[in-house]
């Protein structure tokens, strides 16, 4: 093999295996800017893969599948925010509750399911689909540009936040309320609206990355088919600054580290461990530069982790 | 026109729990009128605002707007109504803009064009000679931007009704100029504005009418030209009150504090005091005046051990006690109560009781593993009986406490410990006239015993009427020395703003 095409070879698995995380980031970044941190990542993900495979399963519908991950998705999260701002419950405790709650779920849930594999319609549709011309590229093409459909879809919705996250009157509305929501509140904005409005949008994103992991990742249903990702996902957060356009960054990136790890197996005796450990490492050391550089900018939103009431004193 | 009732409020009523924090209050407030709201500390202001800004939903009675009842359940409602308050503690977001700051809520086009916003931001801070950058980052101004871009936000929203929360606490008296003369702009183009504030100096001279409230009912309305401050006072407290402060002389003059050189850097590598040297005797009260964050802060850690020092010397009854660990020096002598904004920050732990509270300066005390809670609750009897402190037991929470109470527990503790050297920045912040007289009764008693005190203070009044001798600091350095009966407001506060004392002292003089 060329020195071109293992690099090929690396990064189009480094976006394969980054897309995930990135749809998994993004749902965090919305749910952490309207203030309230959702540690359920991982749960909502399993929760999202296994009601999304076996939706494809029974109904041999791809589109059915990632739907059905979605809301599954979304229920977790409305879980969460139920919780955490209809009962102000703690953010921290609701989070991890949720996850060991999505693990337990869909363990029970997928329990007959164990080795089962979808049908070849359903893998079929998520086959690679070149772009004309920009599939050309070389080394990139092939590695952004012959993908699978969700791989443009995460793009597309990268994006898509992006822009109402800093363009946008509501991406603005709703920004302050994760940095202060009595300002929020005294603007006239519905600070539990808001919030019940984006957690539950982070949970349909969590949702799909984990049918993703469950649908396309993995041929057939294991249990604990996230392997953690979830939490790669909260680490990622932190990683990329809050910013929608660093999340794609950061989650191929990750992806790559996973994929140089198989990669590098077959030539040099590095255990994998050491490759999924990356990621964390990765996340202190940014944790680290933040703090460092005591910029205001790249700081979490305000009042993440602290529930609202008009009320208070 | 002239004469249009905007706000009419009758027999409003709100509790909290057992507490009445508002009981039949009535009051009204007329289109192009400044009208200021009086009271003590509890005295149900804020409450009363709270709930014409819709943040409280009142238990009875009426709110009337340009003569239409309304009934307000969130912010929104009565922004509609074209109330807009300004909150003590500013609503807005640092890591944003002026801009976004003042549009967020609003409602218009989906995405946020910038030049449009930006020109209708000009024209309204034009026609109010609001001078404010709408693209400047909030982290990036200071407290007198920051109260403006909040004033801007609610005309910017419709408000013809203003109300502001003791706006005048955190400002330097030209600052303090700045926002009378938006007022009175505010006041010429038909709007109505409800103050609240302490400051009786401040009431004569921007309000029309005053609505004087205690323990949360009207005592009444009066018009400025009818009135003065003395009696004023009398409505507020219920009785007559000696406006003066004393200064009592204290004979024994040795030099106490020593402090020469005096530098340190803050985390973002900013000389927060430049070369500081000034001397503090024994039953002397220094004053510190300065804009907020000028160094006062650094200052008093610095002493205190709590901050490290880059280079200069302290010295405290002839030793350096630079670089010694802060148990140490408080085992000298030296004490010190600082009241941060928010009251609590440091010193005292909110959910614990007054005991606890104690516990935790005079376990340092006791031998052995166990704490013995006996000495920390007679402490605590002694306090409450010594400053009237009122609170349901000791062991209630002390955040529960009203400001007045949490800030005379934290100096009560603070002086038991029998210090030579009382280190107090803010004792009076935000309390109310009689609880004031206290804490300042409370220092010239210990100046008498011949302690020696560094006090911070905001309002320079009081500096002039308490201290002996007052510091200005401005920007980390000493911009003057001068001896309190010598100086005036004026002077204190150009000197806050960076002149240096011989050309502000040649010009008063």
């Amino acid at each position: 093999m060329t020195f071109i095409n293992i690099l090929t070879f690396i990064l189009t698995g480094a976006v394969t295996a980054g897309t995930p995380l990135l749809f998994a980031t993004l749902g965090e970044i919305i749910t952490e800017k309207v203030g309230q941190l959702n540690l359920g990542v991982e749960g909502m993900m399993l929760m999202g893969a296994v009601i999304g495979f076996s939706a494809a399963l029974s109904t041999g519908n791809p589109v059915l599948g990632i739907l059905a991950g979605m809301i599954a998705g979304a229920c977790g999260a409305l879980i969460f925010a139920f919780l955490t701002i209809t009962l102000r419950a703690n953010q921290i405790v609701s989070g991890l509750s949720l996850t060991i709650f999505g693990t337990g779920f869909s363990s029970f849930v997928g329990q007959k399911m164990v080795g089962q594999g979808l049908a070849d319609s359903v893998r079929n549709s998520f086959a690679p689909i070149k772009l004309p011309l920009l599939g050309d590229i070389p080394v990139l093409g092939p590695a952004l540009f012959n993908q699978n459909v969700l791989v443009y879809a995460g793009y597309v919705v990268a994006v898509i936040l992006a822009i109402y996250l800093y363009k946008t009157r509501l991406g603005l509305n709703m920004r302050m309320v994760g940095e202060n929501p009595g300002a929020a509140d005294t603007a006239g904005i519905n600070v539990a609206l808001y919030k019940y409005v984006h957690i539950l949008i982070g949970g349909m994103l969590c949702g799909i990355a984990g049918a993703y992991m469950s649908m396309i990742t993995v041929p057939s249903w294991q249990d604990g088919v996230t392997g953690g990702r979830g939490w790669i996902a909260v680490a990622l957060v932190i990683f990329v600054t809050w910013n929608p356009y660093k999340a794609m960054l950061g989650s191929y990136f990750f992806g790559a580290l996973s994929i140089l790890g198989l990669y590098l197996q077959g030539y040099v005796h590095i255990p994998q461990s050491i490759f999924d450990m990356l990621p964390y490492f990765a996340t202190i050391i940014v944790l680290i530069m933040i703090s460092l550089k005591k910029s205001k900018e790249n700081n979490p939103p305000k009042a993440l982790g602290e529930p609202y009431f008009r009320e208070d004193r | 026109m002239r004469n249009e009732v905007y706000i009419k409020i009758e027999n409003l009523t709100k509790t909290f729990g057992p507490v009445i924090a508002n009981n039949n209050v009535c009051l009204e407030v007329n289109r192009g009128e400044i009208h200021a709201l009086l009271g003590e500390n509890g005295s149900g202001k804020s409450t009363l605002m709270n709930m014409l800004s819709g943040i409280y939903t009142p238990d009875s009675g009426q709110i009337y707007i340009k003569g239409r009842q309304v009934t307000f359940r969130t912010p929104k409602d009565s922004m509609a109504m074209g109330i807009g308050m300004i909150h003590q503690h500013f609503k807005l977001v640092e890591v944003m803009s002026a801009k976004e700051n003042i549009i967020a809520g609003q409602k218009g086009r989906l995405f946020v064009g910038s030049a449009k916003l930006s020109g209708k931001i000009r024209k309204i801070s034009d026609k109010y000679g609001l001078a404010v950058d709408p693209d400047k980052k909030i982290y990036n101004m200071s407290v007198g931007e920051k109260q403006t871009v909040e004033i801007l936000k609610v005309i910017y929203r419709g408000a013809e009704i203003l109300i502001l929360d003791e706006p005048t606490a955190v400002l330097t008296p030209q600052e303090t100029e700045g926002l009378f003369k938006i007022l009175r702009k505010m006041k010429e183009s038909g709007s109505a504005v409800i103050i609240i504030t302490h400051k009786l100096n401040e009431v004569m001279e921007i309000a029309d009418k005053i609505t004087v409230l205690r323990k949360g009912e009207t005592v009444g309305t009066v018009n400025k030209e009818d009135t003065n401050s003395a009696e004023l006072t009398n409505l507020m407290v219920g009785r007559a009150v000696d406006l003066s402060i004393s200064r009592v002389e204290c004979k024994d003059k040795k030099t106490i504090l020593n402090i020469e050189g005096l530098t340190v850097v803050d985390d973002e590598k900013v000389k927060a005091l430049d070369n500081i040297s000034f001397k503090l005797s024994a039953g002397e009260i220094l004053g510190v005046a300065g804009v907020a964050g000028s160094g006062q802060k650094e200052l008093c850690e610095a002493i205190a051990g709590l901050f490290p020092v880059a280079s200069g010397k302290i010295e405290y009854k002839g030793e350096n006690i630079v670089g010694k660990n802060p148990r140490d020096i408080i085992k000298k002598g030296i004490s010190m109560s600082f009241i941060p904004e928010d009251r609590l920050g440091m010193g005292l732990v909110a959910s614990m009781g007054m005991v606890d509270n104690m516990i935790l300066k005079e376990y340092q005390n006791q031998k052995g593993f166990m704490i013995d809670k006996k000495i920390a609750r007679s402490l605590s009897q002694n306090l409450i009986k010594k400053l009237e402190i009122n609170t349901p037991g000791i062991y209630h929470p002390v955040r529960q406490l009203s400001g007045g109470n949490i800030q005379k527990v934290l100096l009560g503790r603070e002086i038991e410990s029998n210090p030579h050297l009382l280190i107090t920045a803010y004792p009076v912040r935000g309390l109310d006239i009689n609880a004031s007289y206290t804490i300042y009764d409370l220092l010239n008693e210990q100046k008498e015993k011949g302690v020696g005190i560094l006090y911070i203070g905001e309002d320079l009044d009081v500096l002039i009427e308490l201290c002996d001798r007052i510091m200005v600091i401005c920007n980390g350095k000493i911009t003057g020395m001068v001896d309190a009966h010598k100086v005036n407001k004026e002077q204190l506060g150009m000197m806050m703003a960076g002149e240096t004392m011989e050309t502000v002292m040649g010009v008063g003089a």
